[in-house]
């Protein structure tokens, strides 16, 4: 009876989860000639999702996003964008105005100002006088480059234009927003404002599709991540990464480790233990649940314990080793 | 295609265009100094009297204009579409639900339209100082305007621009920057130039039929650059193909 219960629940949370993906991608193949751009990538960013695309250079993060962008071809696979079947030309239109795309090169427009280049794009988005005019304000106000609206934006340093290109794809209120490195060759101060922004963003639940080397970055605003080297190797939260390479450890810091201590602790069971003058380490699932039972034991042997501590691998860690293990 | 969006994308060109001072000082200072100086030089020419030659000698000068608007869309052209490529312009708008076609259109609209005033200018002033020093002369009527340089100025120069922005669109998809595309839609001058120096030598007659014969000629080839231009703008090869 409770399995049943279980999987209905299991039904009920993927249906819903199904109907609010904005994103639905299958074997998604590019090729260009005899080179492999993107391999058979399958993934999906639901509704309100900071989905972080990570890779190195030449992986196909941005392949990726044009094929989304209806700006390039699709050689084999799915793709689904808002509900559009990406690669119908019935589609490209409709596709084309519910995204707003945030390129790794800005692209603005220098010898026009930044009201203009905001107007031009709000023009191209079928935006009325007035939805143009509002939208503007809006977005050069909460930028912090109100004042600097009739300026050029060929003077703007590095962040001020990121910061208006990312208005410029946001000022038709799309739905699913692409960002291709967007706190690229930023400073820090610039990069934490565009990074706060896109949390945001986040809280009105647009969806974004973020391209990123920035692995402090995903962490800190992706919701989950794909890790792509052609071939999309993980998927997962930041957290489930982390833990996929090499999961989790408990450091255990004892006054004094003995034999009888050690002895007690193995038959508990435990995987890969090691000491290391008075420290324990121990692979654990569920640290929650082991550490209890292994700090009652060490007590129960006469040991003292003097601090417990839970690590897992870093994002980098499990970026670095997937991206070597899964190179083309 | 919506109708009121390539007029759209051709103002924000004009704008930008406006603001470069190389551009407006070519496209407006070459007409210019085109009619001055052969203003001058028929104006020396009619020192002794009204020569036997003025008819082929105004007519080639207005046919010059008809060369030059040939020559300045070109040069608007190539910046507007290999400028927005070497400047990274390109993908965001391309990422807008905007036709090929409508932004080829705004984009042609914007290279037609600032070389053809001022060549229209440049003739202007050519024709009235013309017909002032013709007339100071003793001519007892106004040489121009008259049917063959209306049928140049009206006709061929337009069919001539749209002509030369075709080929700057096609040479926009093999080069990497201005200058290159430039010298490519360059070569389109050489047949124009060489009916300059054939009616020149007398061997072009400037009539109304043989303008008329020239002009359809260009309209027809107009046509069908166009659909090759239109081929050539896939959004595609210019972000994956494209120098």
């Amino acid at each position: 009876m409770l399995y049943i219960l279980k999987s209905l629940l299991t039904v009920v949370r993927l249906t819903g989860e199904l109907g609010s993906m904005m994103i639905e991608i299958e074997s998604l193949t590019k090729k260009f000639g005899n080179l492999t751009a993107v391999d058979n990538l399958n993934l999906n960013v639901a509704e309100g999702e900071v989905f972080g695309l990570l890779g190195p250079n030449g992986a196909g993060k941005t392949t990726t996003v044009r094929m989304l962008c209806c700006l390039i071809s699709k050689t084999r696979g799915t793709a689904k964008v808002g509900g559009y079947e990406v690669g119908s030309e019935e589609n490209v239109l409709k596709i084309r105005k519910i995204i707003g795309l945030v390129p790794d090169n800005v692209g603005l427009y220098e010898s026009l100002t930044a009201y203009e280049n905001l107007d031009y794009y709000g023009t191209l988005y079928r935006r009325t006088d007035s939805q143009r005019k509002e939208s503007i304000e809006y977005f050069l106000k909460l930028l912090g480059l109100w004042d600097k609206k009739d300026s050029l934006a060929g003077t703007f340093s590095k962040g001020m234009k990121q910061k208006l290109a990312i208005a410029r794809a946001l000022i038709h209120d799309p739905k699913i927003v692409f960002m291709d490195e967007p706190t690229a060759n930023l400073d820090p101060e610039a990069a934490k404002t565009v990074r706060e922004f896109i949390l945001n963003l986040k809280k009105e639940k647009k969806t974004i599709f973020l391209n990123t080397h920035n692995l402090d970055e995903a962490q800190k605003i992706c919701d989950k991540i794909g890790i792509l080297n052609t071939r999309l190797t993980a998927l997962g939260t930041p957290e489930e990464l982390e833990r996929s390479i090499n999961g989790r450890k408990t450091v255990i810091q004892l006054r004094q480790v003995n034999e009888t201590i050690l002895d007690s602790l193995k038959k508990l069971g435990l995987k890969n233990m090691k000491t290391e003058g008075n420290k324990l380490t121990v692979d654990v699932v569920s640290p929650e649940e082991e550490n209890p039972d292994m700090v009652d034991t060490i007590v129960k042997a006469g040991g003292r314990v003097q601090t417990v501590t839970v690590t897992s691998s870093s994002l980098e860690e499990a970026y670095l080793k997937l991206v070597k293990e899964n190179s083309p | 295609m919506t109708t009121w969006l390539p007029w759209k994308i051709a103002q924000k060109e004009l704008k930008v265009i406006s603001r470069k001072k190389s551009i407006i000082l070519y496209t407006l200072g070459v007409p210019i100094f085109i009619s001055i100086v052969f203003t001058i030089l028929l104006s020396s020419q009619t020192a002794n009297g009204i020569p036997m030659t003025l008819s082929l000698g105004a007519e080639s000068i207005i046919y010059l204009f008809v060369i030059l608007a040939t020559f300045l869309p070109s040069t608007i052209a190539a910046y507007s579409i290999v400028g927005e490529k070497v400047e990274k312009t390109l993908e965001p708008l391309l990422a807008t639900p905007t036709t090929d076609g409508e932004i080829l259109l705004g984009k042609s609209i914007a290279a037609f339209i600032p070389p053809i005033l001022s060549s229209w200018l440049g003739a202007s002033i050519f024709m009235g100082a013309t017909d002032y020093t013709l007339l100071k002369e003793g001519l007892g009527y106004y040489y121009f305007p008259n049917w063959n340089a209306a049928t140049m100025l009206l006709l061929l120069a337009p069919l001539a621009g749209v002509l030369s922005i075709q080929i700057a669109v096609i040479a926009s998809s093999r080069v990497s920057d201005v200058r290159g595309a430039n010298q490519i839609a360059g070569l389109v001058l050489i047949p124009f130039v060489g009916i300059f120096f054939a009616g020149a030598y007398g061997i072009f007659l400037f009539s109304i039929l043989n303008l008329l014969i020239f002009s359809l000629i260009l309209f027809i080839l107009d046509l069908v650059l166009f659909s090759v231009s239109k081929s050539t703008f896939k959004r595609e090869e210019i972000l994956t193909k494209w120098k």
